[in-house]
């Protein structure tokens, strides 16, 4: 009975690796996501309904050059859309436990302390390939077709879930610094919203004023959204994909250390 | 661990912005000893905590947790301690079992000894019938005894309880003192802070009281209570019935005048040896023809310690007053505080 308690004998905990300690953390994410209603239905109903709604909605209005079916144009833009949206649940989701005192009790325990962040961005980013291929199961339904080959189609849904692991890095800086669970999922849908309208996610920049081109040309969004397209589409990749790839680098380069550091020296209020 | 003490604080110190939150904590605690850190919301001992188990780093001082270095050497602090702090730290979305599994594994246990250790924990804890339900169904107390047997994983020597039973009902409160009764048998340190005295001197070796980020006392609960005052003897008197008579046949039985309160129709005696007085007390009793409604042998709580040592009562002194006015409620288990006797 008594060494259900305690142990006298003093023997240390030994840690266990960080990778294995990420894993733990990921299942324990993905746990979550699969029952807390309103993380199931952000994962699978609002993927489809931005499907939906933007190609039924807005679609007759938008004629893009050279694009027969504006599905095509479209769900390259909505998957930047969807997982920047489905990111800002892992700034909500930190806060939480920061101010349930989970981030406390993990910080108390023997491991690294970016497993716990790093457990949260691979249970994201299982979550985003779910997302992206239900998003193209139901843009395919209504029209959508990959046009430049399995190989590229690949890409695109890999350099889709790589965005999403910067939004993820991103947001989890966010959730840290904001610590308030419904101020860091406004937080983190801010400048997906903002982003998104001002590049070429859903329409071309040729139709913009040309005080906002000089932006949406810039707009990272509008980077990854012209890389998946060419990846779908078809047409010259290395330079757009590059370019994509450049702007993710540059992300986690900034939020990983920021977040990880943040961490450190959080604590519930 | 040895003969290290289990925490040794020097002049721990912590601010936020113009807030000395802690300010200059010095304490030492025995391996093997329950210390209870007890003092009012904001007074520092949950900054105390957080420095102790490696959360926060201090701005001035050093800490030693079994002998380690809190600052330089965090990580090794990390495996000696288990820590339940104020809030239930488990996830509601998973289920008992799987929250106890969770931390195992993150201490390194196999994904099988993971789940036994959980599952000795569950029933140890009285938790087996719900081990399967997620913890967002569990009452507050069931929640509270997982998240105290999320702490216990990996059998720490070293442990830390910020404030365990707030928010418990009765039942619940007493049932996890128990458990942390045992723990304590079975040898592990624990630093447990509250604000209620009762719990402080229920499951404490010693105690010391913070207040304003500083030690303000420290000693055994009978130390504490002996610095402000010995036992007293109080009597009271039928409803309506006049003190002053009581007293006199008082006279020269304790070791100071029985003060009369005559409203309440009390007599207080300061005494020194409680209950040899008791016998002596009877017989002038019968001699006299007195009758007295109520006759209680009373020890200073740690109420009165606090009152004494800041001049200002502390969280509990709400539940004290209450009983205060209410004679009849002495005769219970408990130490209601009544006012110092002058």
């Amino acid at each position: 009975m008594s060494a259900v308690l305690a142990d006298t004998t003093g023997q240390a905990a030994a840690p266990g690796s960080a990778l294995a300690n990420t894993a733990t953390i990921t299942a324990r994410n993905l746990r979550r996501l699969a029952r807390v209603p309103t993380l199931m239905a952000l994962a699978t109903i609002q993927p489809i309904l931005l499907v939906i709604l933007f190609t039924y909605g807005i679609g007759g209005a938008v004629h893009v050059p050279g694009i027969t079916h504006y599905i095509d144009y479209l769900l390259p833009g909505v998957f930047v859309l969807a997982i920047g949206f489905g990111a800002s649940q892992t700034g909500v989701a930190v806060a939480e436990d920061l101010a349930t005192g989970m981030i406390d009790r993990f910080r108390s325990l023997p491991i690294a302390s970016a497993s716990v962040l790093a457990g949260r961005v691979a249970a994201d980013a299982v979550r985003n390939l779910f997302v992206v291929g239900l998003m193209i199961a139901a843009g395919s339904a209504i029209g959508f077709r990959f046009h430049a080959g399995p190989a590229a189609a690949l890409a695109a849904v890999t350099l889709s879930v790589t965005a999403g692991i910067a939004f993820s890095w991103l947001n989890l800086l966010l959730g840290i610094v904001v610590r308030d669970a419904e101020s860091a999922g406004l937080a983190g849908l801010f400048p997906v919203i903002i982003l998104t309208f001002t590049s070429s996610a859903l329409v071309p920049v040729a139709t913009m004023p040309g005080w906002l081109q000089a932006f949406a040309n810039v707009n990272p969004i509008t980077v990854m959204v012209g890389a998946l397209r060419a990846l779908c589409l078809g047409g010259p990749t290395a330079r757009p994909v590059a370019e994509a790839l450049a702007w993710i680098a540059g992300l986690l380069l900034v939020t990983i250390p920021a977040a990880a550091s943040r961490y450190r020296h959080a604590t519930s209020a | 661990m040895g003969d290290q003490p289990a925490i040794v604080a020097e002049g721990l110190s912590k601010r936020f912005g113009q807030v000395r939150a802690v300010d200059g904590i010095d304490f030492e605690q025995p391996a093997g000893s329950v210390l209870g850190m007890l003092g009012p919301n904001g007074a520092g001992k949950t900054t105390t905590v957080r420095i102790l188990t490696t959360l926060l780093a201090p701005d001035a001082g050093r800490a030693r947790v079994a002998g380690l270095d809190v600052v330089k050497q965090a990580a090794d602090v990390r495996r000696l301690i288990g820590l339940s702090g104020q809030y239930a730290a488990v996830d509601p979305y998973l289920t008992g079992r799987e929250n106890l599994a969770m931390i195992g594994r993150l201490y390194g246990l196999g994904r099988p000894a993971a789940r036994r250790r959980a599952g000795e924990l569950l029933e140890r804890f009285d938790l087996a019938k719900a081990a399967d339900r997620m913890a967002r169904t569990y009452s507050g107390g069931m929640r509270r005894r997982l998240d105290v047997a999320a702490s216990l994983v990996a059998r720490p020597p070293v442990l830390f309880m910020d404030e365990p039973t707030t928010g418990l009902d009765p039942h619940g409160r007493i049932t996890l003192w128990q458990l942390l009764g045992e723990l304590a048998d079975h040898g592990t340190s624990l630093l447990l802070t509250t604000q209620y005295m009762e719990e402080a001197e229920r499951l404490a070796d010693s105690i010391v009281v913070v207040d304003r980020g500083r030690v303000i006392a420290s000693g055994t609960p009978r130390e504490l209570k002996t610095r402000v005052g010995g036992d007293r003897l109080e009597l009271q008197t039928l409803p309506g019935g006049d003190p002053r008579p009581l007293a006199q046949a008082l006279a020269g039985l304790g070791t100071g005048r029985p003060v009369v309160d005559i409203r309440a129709g009390r007599v207080v005696l300061p005494v020194s040896d409680g209950p040899e007085l008791l016998a002596e007390l009877a017989r002038r009793l019968a001699r006299t023809g007195l009758r007295v409604a109520d006759l209680a042998l009373r020890r200073p709580s740690l109420e009165d310690v606090f009152l004494a040592l800041t001049g200002q009562p502390g969280a509990g002194a709400a539940h004290a007053a209450t009983d205060d006015k209410d004679p009849a409620a002495g005769a219970g288990s408990s130490e209601p505080a009544t006012g110092r006797t002058p």
